[in-house]
């Protein structure tokens, strides 16, 4: 890596992989951090079916696959690191702390840090992670071929990937805490029409329950009742939380998610700053979005720089 | 970077690797995980830098089923490090580096 990029894009997601493809074709001079492989949360998700331009609709890790392929046609140039502390230094250049020890320095930076999967808090859930607990169910559902398994949550994620355990799994018991789910219709009628689908409305899961792996979860309705259920894994999908860790979140002005709130411009508060991507404060987390937003915050950037150089 | 440098496991082969005197860093993976596709790149980057300290090495659950249902491993990725053939500890999950160093040097 170089000590100075105009351009520093934080993230290889659907938002970063997106901003990373203008920001090439713009020749900018840049560099897309990554901390493993590009793909983001798009690599979790076993099917994408709603992002035009597929019409056969196509696996999560073939359309992070193409992304990739389609900005480094520009030569887009992307880094494995990982950025532990973001210094905005007040108009003057961003300074970047990477993990390696490595420190430096850009003129525009496009925060695409994306979100990670929540966890519960729940007595057992720590302890059973990896032993019946998982947080993704494309990743986990062929070890539980033949069993029953539970599925927490009822947004589109929770819903998708309860059907797709149902190839697996002989029975998937959806539990939620609401009395109808926040999925897409579509994602809905897919799931009542499983007879493999279970589902368990206005109940929370209490704790998870087992000596070595997950025997069985104790439930707590919402009517105050309580039950318990024999699962052999549970499938915990209840949203996400932002990837934030060492961004100034005062000045970025954060909600209390942690969310980072964008203009239309993809802009945040810091000048020179932007942000894309499931890291941002919206009412709508999808691959299309995201991508829209990596675009617009290369095109933020490069006016900032274009305002840098006559100022010069 | 040097993928060769990453060892690959078989049922086979797995116990007179991770008995050898080199502690042993294996990354229980599949080709359908796309959390394992995401720390590719990070094992590869530990390889290079433990090569001759550590062995850093991969197993692909689908073709050797033996040995991660001994472990009781039920999600991907999991890494697990050895050390004279015993279990020392193990992460869950697309962890970072700074997370996987934590964890190999717990060998020392």
């Amino acid at each position: 890596m170089k000590d100075h990029y105009e351009l520093v894009i934080l993230g290889g997601g659907p938002a970063g992989l997106s901003a990373g493809l203008y920001a090439a074709r713009a020749r900018l001079d840049h560099v897309l951090i990554e901390k493993g492989a590009p793909g983001g949360q798009v690599l979790l998700t076993d099917w994408v079916d709603n992002y035009p331009g597929f019409p056969e609709g196509l696996t999560g890790f073939d359309l992070v696959e193409k992304m990739t392929q389609h900005a480094r046609r520009f030569d887009l140039n992307i880094e494995l690191g990982s950025v532990t502390r973001v210094d905005p230094n007040d108009g003057m250049r961003k300074i970047l702390h990477l993990e390696s020890g490595e420190k430096i320095t850009c003129d525009t930076l496009i925060l695409c840090n994306g979100a990670s999967a929540n966890s519960l808090g729940i007595p057992g859930e720590m302890a059973l992670r990896g032993k019946g607990v998982s947080y993704c169910g494309t990743c986990d559902a062929p070890f539980y071929r033949n069993m029953h398994v539970a599925v927490i949550g009822g947004g589109n994620t929770a819903i998708q990937e309860a059907e797709y355990l149902t190839k697996f799994a002989s029975k998937v018991t959806v539990i939620h805490r609401r009395e109808e789910l926040r999925a897409t219709k579509i994602i809905q009628e897919i799931a009542f029409a499983n007879d493999k689908i279970e589902f368990i409305w206005n109940t929370r899961v209490s704790s998870i329950e087992g000596e070595n792996e997950v025997e069985h979860l104790n439930l707590l309705h919402n009517d105050g009742t309580t039950s318990t259920l024999d699962v052999q894994g549970v499938f915990i999908l209840i949203g996400v939380t932002p990837n934030n860790d060492g961004l100034p979140l005062q000045q970025l002005n954060a909600d209390k998610w942690g969310f980072i709130p964008i203009d239309k411009e993809s802009q945040t508060t810091i000048p020179g700053v932007m942000a894309a991507g499931d890291i941002c404060s919206k009412e709508v987390r999808q691959i299309i979005n995201a991508a829209g937003e990596g675009a617009v915050a290369v095109l933020a950037a490069e006016r900032y720089l274009q305002n840098l150089k006559k100022s010069k | 970077m040097a993928s060769d440098k990453v060892q690959e496991l078989t049922d086979a082969g797995f116990d007179a690797v991770v008995k050898s005197e080199q502690p042993t860093l294996v990354d229980f993976w599949a080709p359908w995980c796309g959390p394992c596709k995401a720390i590719g790149p990070v094992i590869e980057d530990l390889a290079a830098e433990y090569e001759g300290k550590v062995t850093i090495a991969k197993m692909n659950v689908d073709d050797n089923p033996a040995t991660p249902g001994k472990f009781g491993i039920r999600a991907i990725p999991t890494l697990i490090l050895f050390k004279d053939g015993q279990v020392v500890d193990q992460i869950t999950g697309s962890v970072g580096k700074t997370q996987l160093i934590a964890l190999i040097d717990k060998a020392k």
